[in-house]
Parts: C-alpha cells; structure tokens; sequence
C-alpha cells in the first residue's frame, strides 16, 4: 500500500464543544501504521470523544475544530461522504456496550454481510463464505448455525466479538477500540484482550485501545496517552510510563491499583473527582486535587512539551523517580468538591 | 407459538365478555325501553304488554342468561324500533363508516409517521418546531370542534364542499379530513419520539461507524426498532375503524355505525347498541391480537421471550 504519511492518523488542535462547553482543548496526537496506542484517564475526560470526533460520529450539536488526517488526507471539515468512505473501511470502531452496539432486529449473519458488501463488494455466498470465516477468526463456535441468530442471543463477550468480526470485514487499517471489554466479566475480558493482540499481529491493522484499566492498556499497546479534562498530560511508552510516571495524575492512577506482588498496602485513592467542564479550575486542571501543586499550577496551565527522551509531559512539578507514594491523609473539603 | 396466540385468544373472549356484560348492565339500568319507546302519556297495559312481549318483565339475571345464550347461537336480537335483526341493521351500516374511517386511516399513515420520522431526524430545526406544533393543535383540538371550523371555512365561507349527507364521494372528503387531523397528530408525535429514541441507541452509532450511508442507517437500521411503537398506535386506530366515527358522523349527517349507536342509545334500542358494542370490541381485540403477533415479528427479542 502507498503511504503518503508517515503517520496513519494525525489528530491536530482537536477541539470539541457541545453547546459551547469545550470538553477537548486540543488534542495533538498521531498514531503509526500497525502501532498500538492506548488512551487512558478516567469517565468524561475525552478519551472517547477524541475518536468519535475524529470518525465525525458526534451528533449534530457538538462542534468540532482542528485537523484529522488519515495518511496525509484531511478529513475535518470535509463532507459527510468523506466520512462515510473511511468509516469502517479505513478505521473501524468498537464500543463499550457490545450487546447494545449490535442492531437487535437484525440477524448478526446480515450485519456482517452488510459491511462486507459495503467496503469489499461482496455479496450472496462469497459474502457468506467470508462472514463465516471472519466468526471463526474471532473465535464464535458453530459460526454456521448461528449465522441467523439475532445479538441477543449470544453473551456479552460474544457480542463483542461479533463486533470485532465486524470492524474486520472493512479489513481497516486502523482499529479503534472504545473500551471494548469494561461491560464484561473479568475472564471474558481477558479473551476479548488476547482476541485484540492476536488479530492485531495477524492483520497488522494499527490498534488505538481507549480504557481506565492501565493492566488492559500495558497488555495491548506500546505508547499510552494520559488523558484529564479533555487534554494529554502525559505520553510516552508503555515501559516508560509504567516504571516511572511522571505527572502526578498518571501516578495516582498507578497508586489507586491493587497490587498482587508486595506486600499488603492500603491503596491510595485520588481525592476529589474529575472537574465538571463547564467549570475548569484556573492553570492546571488536575492542580485542585494534586498533592504536589504549586502556587504556579493555580495561575498558569502547563503545557504539554516533549523531553529529551521523546516523552510528553504537561506538569510544572513532575513525579520524580522512586519517589514513595504520598499518602494524603489531608483531604480537604475543596479537594473533594 | 400456538399457545402464545391461544392465550391471546382467551384474553380476548374474556375482554369481549367483560365488555358485554357490562354493556347489559349499564343499558337496563339506565332507562326503561317501554317509556322511551311507547311516550310518556301510555295506559300501565301497554308498557306491560311491551315489557312482557321482550321479556323485559323477567329478572335481570334471567335476560342476562337468556342473551348470552342467544350470542352464542349467533342471535343477537331483534330492533325493538324496526323489529328488524339487529345484526343486519348494523351491518347494513358498516360499509358507510368504513368509507370515512379507511381513508382516514390511510391518511393518519400518509402524513403522520413520516412527518414525524423527518422532524426526529431534522430536531430543533424549524420543521420540528413546525411538526411539534400541528401534531399538538391536531390533536388537542377535539374533533367536533375541528369539524365545524373545517365546515365554517369550506361549506359556509369558500362553498367549495358540502357540509352533510352521503350523496357523491366529495361528501366524505371533509368528515375524512376531520376525522384524520387528530390521528396524524398523535402519530406524528409518537413517530417522532420513537425515531428520537432509536437514534440515540448505540447500535445506531455502530451502523454510522460501519460506514453506511446516512439514508441506509435510517432505513435498515433505525425504522425497523422504532416500528414496534408506532404499531401500536396504527394497531389502536385500526380497531377504532368501526367505532370511532360516532362524532363525525354525528356532524356531517353521515350514515355509518357511529350515528346508529346515537340514535339506538336514545331510544333504548337494547339489541341494536349491544350489537354495535360487541362489534367494536370485537374489532379492537382483534386489531390487539394482530398486534401482539406483528410485535414478535418486529423484534425477534420478544419472539424469544414468548416462546419461552
């Protein structure tokens, strides 16, 4: 395939506002042919509107500013066609609620059949044949005499693989999976993520794996995107990220996890809660429940400037390495509203 | 299969019979049928006689059973007014209604579900507000008030439609559109909340995300959910199509059901309005049954729970 950019995806100055409260202040980001990338932060921080804005699933009310390109060609702006063109067929989606995402009235086998005739011309049995193939790929036994069942007939974790044969049949270059297994059972997830590695090294499709579960992330990507308040406040490898977080608020991911090896310790949560977005605290958003700010993170908002090392980082005050976990026995009440 | 439709047979006996019943009562204790038939200046003998000759002299619970009995023999009585089977009077009748009711129908489905279908996919536009507003005035304007201002304007100012009777086909042209107004309104509305409702459900999203056409997501993927609520009100209007003239007609001097019950009534015309009565119930339970049955044709999710 020509590549016209070096980059699959580029997201620049990506901006969303729904009824002129910006919810995504820019967010500059690139993904590489065949590189998996993670986006984690918590509920409402944007991670997923990023995506739906870039694919313009967005309903109508929400604004949306800034540049997409999808290898080199610019999509924002563009006409819905142009959309349409790359829905699926370029960049495919998977969702957080597998049961719900798949049409209730309509049999899965035709869901199937219905993308691969869009995006690769298939029809009658060539399509069928493929579709099959495609449930098989992904893990659905007796493909043959489900193909007629309707979604709710299979499980969650079913569901969502019969989205994943799905978002195949495109055969995209990019996959974009919205928290693909946060509705399922501990388990189910684990298949659902080995399902994503596996097709991943198969297809060699580039993954974008959008989660609050940081062990999912480090499972299937190689970089990892910090999100709050609809910003990235830290980038960087996998590896990187894991064994020395720098912001305060990818650390206080990391201390809020429960750990297997060690010994027993009491887990640190972060005080407060993610900052309503009509109401953005001054400088630094994350600066009202960070242990660690300073008189400037109130007055002046970081930004986001690449190290030496190539990582990311929008923070006036970084964690330093092998700094122990502060426990912040002093939770104020302004940290908590 | 079978026994989800033989319990909705069932039910539906048991609504008819509730419906009959109840009619029975209400009709025998709310007037003497001599007094009305006979007039007020009538010798004790007479009324007697009349009470005798229709049995109207046995206790309650002996007509009762007496009718009940008839019903299932497919008797339904005879007109104490025209002393004429009630059945055929009525049945003579429903042709008429039917000539004002089915186009009417056609024309609540013509304008309502896709008036309502453009404004939930046009929202907060000017034609929803539009939409919004009619749907409103369409059916909160009652229609005996909608058929007068609809002959004010088009008999009386304009002289372009007839304002009665039954003669030319022009003549069911205004108790059509009157009868019609309100039920475009109501399916407007509920069209357009269900096709709100479906749009905002994540498989609509995933469809979008496919890559299919704007046109080929409402079509394939959003008008078939939001059939199931719009069924059942097409379902309700089509079990009304034989009692739900009895204004209209009134208005316009229509000769269909609905005025056969108003006169009966007044008369206490016993076997006519409990004849008419059955048929409407009749109708509406059936229209329910179909209903029900076209639900688990809609959504195989509630195929599956009946069967179970």
């Amino acid at each position: 395939m020509d590549r016209a950019s070096s980059n699959l995806v580029e997201l620049r100055d990506l901006k969303v506002a729904f009824d002129g409260v910006q919810v995504l202040h820019g967010i500059d980001l690139n993904v590489g042919w065949g590189e998996a990338v993670g986006l984690v932060g918590e509920s409402g921080c944007g991670k997923s509107v990023t995506w739906l804005a870039a694919l313009g699933l967005l309903p109508g009310k929400a604004s949306v500013t800034g540049s997409v390109r999808l290898d080199g060609q610019e999509l924002a702006g563009g006409p819905r066609e142009a959309f349409e063109q790359v829905r699926g067929g370029r960049i495919a989606m998977i969702f957080q609620d597998p049961s719900s995402s798949l049409n209730p009235v309509l049999r899965i086998g035709r869901q199937i059949v219905e993308a691969l005739s869009l995006h690769r011309g298939l029809r009658g049995d060539p399509a069928r044949r493929e579709a099959l193939r495609l449930l098989d790929m992904v893990g659905i036994p007796d493909a043959r005499r489900r193909f007629d069942l309707y979604p709710h007939e299979f499980s969650g974790g079913q569901c969502q693989r019969l989205m994943i044969a799905m978002a195949l049949a495109g055969e995209p270059d990019l996959l974009i999976a919205d928290e693909p297994t946060t509705a399922l059972d501990a388990t189910i997830q684990a298949q659902i993520l080995d399902l994503l590695i596996q097709l991943r090294a198969e297809t060699g499709m580039a993954t974008v794996f959008i989660s609050h579960d940081l062990g999912a992330v480090s499972q299937v990507c190689e970089r990892v995107c910090v999100m709050y308040a609809g910003r990235i406040v830290e980038e960087g490898s996998v590896a990187e990220l894991f064994s020395e977080p720098r912001h305060p608020y990818t650390r206080g991911l990391f201390d809020a996890i429960p750990r297997i090896d060690g010994p027993r310790q009491r887990l640190i949560p972060i005080p407060g809660t993610v900052p309503n977005p009509k109401h953005l605290p001054e400088g630094c958003s994350f600066q009202p429940r960070c242990f660690r700010a300073l008189e400037a993170c109130r007055s002046e908002r970081p930004a986001l400037d690449t190290s030496a090392d190539g990582r990311q980082l929008a923070c006036f005050r970084p964690v330093q390495a092998n700094e122990p976990a502060e426990p912040r026995t002093r939770v104020t009440e302004d940290m908590l509203l | 299969m079978i026994r989800f439709i033989a319990v909705r047979l069932l039910r539906a006996m048991i609504t008819i019979f509730a419906v009959v019943t109840f009619a029975f009562v209400v009709l025998r204790m709310s007037g003497d049928p001599a007094q009305v038939m006979l007039g007020p200046d009538v010798p004790q003998e007479a009324v007697d006689a009349f009470r005798r000759s229709w049995g109207l002299d046995q206790p309650l619970w002996i007509q009762y059973l007496a009718y009940i009995k008839s019903i299932f023999t497919g008797d339904f009585g005879v007109s104490m007014r025209d002393k004429a089977s009630a059945l055929d009077l009525v049945l003579q009748r429903v042709p008429a209604t039917l000539q004002l009711t089915l186009p009417a129908l056609l024309l609540k489905l013509v304008f309502g579900i896709p008036a309502g279908v453009y404004a939930a996919l046009h929202r907060q536009s000017f034609a929803d507000r539009g939409v919004i507003l009619l749907a409103v005035l369409g059916f909160t304007i009652p229609s005996f008030v909608m058929g007068l201002v609809l002959v004010l304007i088009f008999a009386v100012i304009l002289g372009v439609l007839p304002s009665g009777g039954q003669d030319t086909w022009v003549h069911g042209i205004l108790p059509t559109v009157t009868m019609s107004i309100g039920g475009i309104g109501i399916l407007a509305r509920f069209s357009r909340s269900a096709m709100i409702e479906v749009m905002g459900q994540p498989y609509i999203r995933t469809a979008s995300a496919k890559g299919l056409k704007w046109r080929d997501v409402v079509w394939n993927h959003a008008l078939p959910n939001a059939a199931v609520p719009i069924v059942t009100i097409v379902g309700f209007m089509v079990g009304s199509l034989i009692a739900g003239a009895v204004v209209v007609e009134s208005i316009f001097s229509w000769p269909g059901i609905g005025r056969l019950l108003i006169v009966s009534v007044s008369n206490r015309d016993l076997a006519v309005v409990q004849c008419i009565l059955l048929i409407i119930a009749a109708a509406m339970v059936v229209s329910n049954l179909v209903v029900d049955l076209l639900y688990g044709w809609l959504d195989p999710r509630l195929r599956s729970s009946a069967a179970h």
